[in-house]
């Protein structure tokens, strides 16, 4: 069986799906720094992204979205776009084939609204032309009828406003039974005694805002009619299966029909496991008999993608006076917008991780997402534990401020080491060096404080020359997090994996790989080929692109997983094939599926583990941060960065630095600028003008430190690397500029008026 | 006043080669180069001048070319990421880029190699901090720049972009 080959493809170079996309073997075994594979053609320009793809006959899809956070749609006028030049189609929800609605988790999302929409970007109607200007022209001539309805904007509100999902989508899934309105999933965890009293409490109320993944590469994607009422799909996505899994039904196809062939993928954090323009553009291309592209620019990204869910959190710890954790008391608001994505998940992160990696024998923890009219929440690098380490770090560093002990040692004292309970009741086994983690942050050094004058960019406000030094302070600041490694909660989770061994022109040994695990840019593409190479023992192994069509789930690049699974199912599969070579004495073609060890869901009214552990494993980060802030002007500059990070054992040491200076960097994004605006619902900074992202001249140099453990169950040793960068590095960022500035800084991101003024 | 006209033709000398075409004026130069010269290796990151994966060198300077319209670019000489291995051999900084993990999704690569190679040509030894500036019209949302500032920094001390 070999991949199918796009024959109508005419421009692209190195279409994954093409033989010229496939990625030979240069370097590298597993644990030695190797170049990326696809490192060649993606400085020359000839990698395929997504929104380069081609093919002959190719129609240019284009998407109509509410204006309206939330309304009432009381018609759809179309007859004046269809008549419109160069347009193929024009299609509403009534042109959906199959299932109406569609979901990650839960298919509570219509396709195209019914007869309502609930949030600002929803998809209403679609379009095909000749040329993408003629789609949007016609578009544009699409009338719909909205009534407005109010908005739920309030999360602390909405349980007790009309519900958006009357039907209830989330019940009847395990989760405990919570009958107020537009709750997506409500979650309590009872551990020991939650009132048991401490020598001193810390109180405090923290607030996240709505972050983007703002990956650089927009949506987009190519559908290609198979002539035999099948579709091919080439996009940029993160789970190739899933993705086939939500489509097909609302094609009326079965998944064999459906075949998601994965395109070059411009980046992903989270923003890509939900469906973007898959069916949108499988039901234009049907229509028309015809390929249909779909590019979205930025600001439909924007408004048309989940975020990062925006947080409210309530949190109290008590401690003795030496300094040991008694309890941890906390209440997590999660707003999940208009549909459920991901945010049950979201949810239960947010309530295991709350207390941080330190040993809390009693606790009271509560964690609610809702649905609202605000713009949608699901998947982002380190979900629910970035929201709750800013929290939990900030009640440290509090706690140790009351109680007069170094913040480090404070941590020290409390770091949970294998053996311990978690709250949940799970006891940690395997490698998780927390301490470890801890000691070896600490003691990197940060450069001494600069002298002045110096030059204006190595001042808070840059090259604004803002300052000359007058008003700056120096602060450094530490913290430490943890997050789960893969999926969890009972969850079946799996990775597929197929060798092909074959003797070669020479009679040498060769190998093709087959895991349609996604290259979002992390590197899993090297992963796969060094595990191969090294349990193969020949230098020559291709990897075939990733694609439904010929092997079968990789599950999906997030939760810090693809990694620790595409390895094991390579390890496996490359295993198996070598024996059946020995046995059979020709070419073979073997396929075999990867579980990691087994999880039970949590118990719905305690949040205790039920028969086993919820959790796969664990990995934790430590870092430090030298800031200075401009208190006259309210102006941050972040001087250095030393981190150390838990990682098992680095499969590729140089991408694992790269993961944790990137996932480090979106950190500081969100403590520092990051944030979508809303007013009543709608985005008001939908473009990179006014959303930021941190520049060269907003990351600093960052120090970064393996602390390599192997984990048990982990295939080498390993572990995911991806998010606990990202999870400390927020709160980690905010430790510094209370220590610059002495104020609490209980919201992030952090505005210049509330460090101006000391 | 000369009376608007919807469509005119340019002629843009492209890594090497000339282009004469007839092009809408309204055609942002980097959709003349994406779509009608068909080089992708340029791209579209936020359609507002802000991340700098557009960037290419016109007349020798870095511009972002989706705050061009094709036909300002009547005349000019312009480099793509496709141009720069002219010959088929790998700048350094191609190079450098590539060994050195220096991308992840890769989506800024082309505008950032621009952008330093134009740094390196008139500053052939910069500072870290003559670096960051160098770059810090182009955005990259994976790496961190870490290891961007890093390979540039190599290509400088080895002599030359």
């Amino acid at each position: 069986m070999s991949a199918p080959v796009p024959l109508l493809v005419a421009r692209c170079r190195a279409l994954p799906g093409s033989a010229a996309g496939k990625h030979s073997l240069e370097l590298g075994r597993v644990g030695e720094s190797a170049a990326r594979v696809d490192g060649i053609p993606k400085t020359t320009g000839e990698f395929a992204y997504s929104s380069d793809l081609a093919a002959a006959g190719m129609l240019w899809g284009h998407t109509v979205r509410s204006r309206h956070a939330h309304a009432r749609i009381r018609g759809i006028e179309i007859s004046e776009a269809v008549g419109m030049p160069g347009v193929h189609a024009v299609l509403t929800h009534d042109d959906v084939p199959g299932e109406k609605r569609y979901g990650l988790e839960f298919p509570d999302q219509p396709v195209l609204a019914i007869d309502r929409v609930r949030y600002f970007g929803e998809a209403v109607a679609l379009v095909a032309a000749e040329h993408p200007e003629q789609a949007r022209r016609a578009a544009a001539k699409i009338t719909v009828d909205y009534e407005p309805l109010e908005p739920v904007v309030d999360p602390e509100r909405a349980t007790e406003q009309e519900p958006l999902h009357p039907d209830r989508p989330t019940a009847g899934h395990g989760y405990l039974d919570d009958p107020r309105p537009n709750v997506i999933r409500s979650m309590v965890v009872r551990h020991g005694d939650p009132d048991a009293l401490g020598d001193v409490s810390v109180e405090g109320v923290y607030e996240v805002g709505i972050q983007d993944q703002a990956f650089l590469g927009p949506e987009s994607g190519l559908a290609v009619p198979d002539g035999e009422g099948g579709i091919d799909i080439y996009v940029a996505t993160q789970w190739l299966h899933v993705d086939r899994d939500q489509v097909a039904p609302c094609l009326a196809l079965e998944p064999e029909q459906v075949r998601i062939h994965l395109a070059g993928v411009g980046g992903a954090f989270g923003g890509r496991e939900d469906l973007s323009m898959q069916i949108h553009g499988a039901m234009l291309a049907l229509h028309t008999g015809r390929p249909v592209k779909i590019v979205y620019g930025r600001e439909e990204s924007f408004t048309g993608h989940v975020h990062r869910h925006p947080a409210r959190i309530w949190a109290e710890h008590r401690a003795a006076l030496d300094g040991r954790l008694v309890a941890v008391r906390m209440r997590i608001l999660l707003d999940g917008g208009a549909y459920a994505s991901s945010s049950t998940a979201v949810v239960a992160n947010a309530c295991a991780f709350a207390c941080g990696p330190y040993r809390v024998d009693n606790a009271l923890i509560e964690s609610t997402c809702v649905y609202s009219n605000n713009p949608p929440c699901g998947a982002m690098r380190g979900f629910g534990a970035v929201q709750t380490c800013f929290a939990h770090e900030a009640q440290m560093d509090k706690l140790a401020a009351v109680l007069d002990i170094d913040p480090v040692e404070l941590r020290l004292l409390n770091a949970l080491e294998p053996g311990d309970v978690l709250p949940t009741g799970q006891t940690l086994t395997g490698s998780f060096p927390v301490a470890e983690v801890i000691r070896r942050a600490a003691a990197l050094d940060p450069p001494e404080p600069e002298e002045l004058p110096r030059d204006p960019l190595r001042l808070p406000g840059g090259s604004g020359n803002t300052t000359h030094g007058q008003g700056v302070r120096r602060g450094i600041g530490f913290a430490a997090g943890f997050k789960n490694i893969c999926y969890s909660e009972g969850f079946d989770d799996s990775c597929a994996a197929r060798v092909r061994l074959f003797a070669g022109g020479a009679g040498e040994l060769q190998a093709e790989v087959h895991c349609a695990g996604a290259e979002v840019g992390q590197g899993v593409t090297n992963v796969i080929l060094q595990v191969a190479r090294t349990e193969l023992g020949i230098e020559s192994v291709v990897l075939a692109p990733a694609s439904t069509a010929d092997v079968g789930s990789a599950g999906s690049a997030s939760a810090s997983r693809m990694t620790w699974m595409a390895a094991g199912a390579v390890q496996l599969a490359c295993r198996a094939a070598l024996e059946e070579r020995e046995r059979t004495g020709v070419d073979v073609d073997v396929e075999r599926v990867y579980r990691h060890p087994r999880t039970w869901p949590l118990d719905p009214e305690t949040g205790q583990i039920t028969g086993g552990p919820a959790h796969v494993s664990f990995a934790c980060a430590a870092m430090k941060v030298v800031a200075e802030v401009d208190v006259e002007l309210g102006l941050t500059r972040l001087v250095w960065i030393g981190t150390a990070q838990d990682v098992g054992k680095a499969v590729n040491p140089q991408a694992v630095y790269g993961q944790i200076e990137g996932g480090t960097a979106q950190g500081i994004g969100l403590a520092l600028m990051e944030e979508i605006q809303t007013r009543g619902g709608l985005i008001t900074n939908a473009s990179f003008t006014d959303y930021l992202i941190p520049t060269t001249l907003d990351v600093p140099p960052i120090v970064a430190e393996l602390v390599e453990d192997p984990e048990p169950d982990g295939p080498y040793g390993l572990k995911g690397v991806g998010e606990p960068p990202t999870v400390v590095s927020t709160a980690a960022v905010l430790s510094a500029l209370r220590a610059a500035t002495g104020r609490e800084l209980a919201r992030v991101p952090v505005r210049p008026d509330e460090i101006v003024g000391l | 006043m000369p009376e608007p006209v919807s469509e005119q033709t340019i002629s843009v000398e492209i890594n090497g080669e000339t282009y004469e075409q007839e092009v809408e004026a309204r055609k942002l130069l980097v959709h003349f180069i994406r779509d009608v010269v068909d080089l992708t290796g340029t791209h579209v990151g936020c359609d507002t001048g802000n991340c700098g994966a557009c960037t290419v060198l016109m007349d020798g300077k870095t511009i972002k070319s989706c705050m061009l319209l094709a036909i300002q670019a009547d005349g000019a000489t312009i480099t793509t990421v496709e141009g720069l291995a002219a010959g088929g051999e790998l700048t350094p900084l191609q190079r450098a880029f590539s060994a050195s993990h220096a991308l992840q999704c890769g989506y800024c690569t082309p505008g950032m190699l621009l952008s330093a190679a134009y740094l390196l040509e008139q500053n052939p030894h910069p500072s870290e901090e003559e670096i960051r500036r160098g770059i810090q019209g182009n955005i990259c949302r994976c790496t961190g720049y870490v290891n961007i500032v890093e390979a540039i920094k190599s290509v400088a001390e080895g002599g030359g972009a």
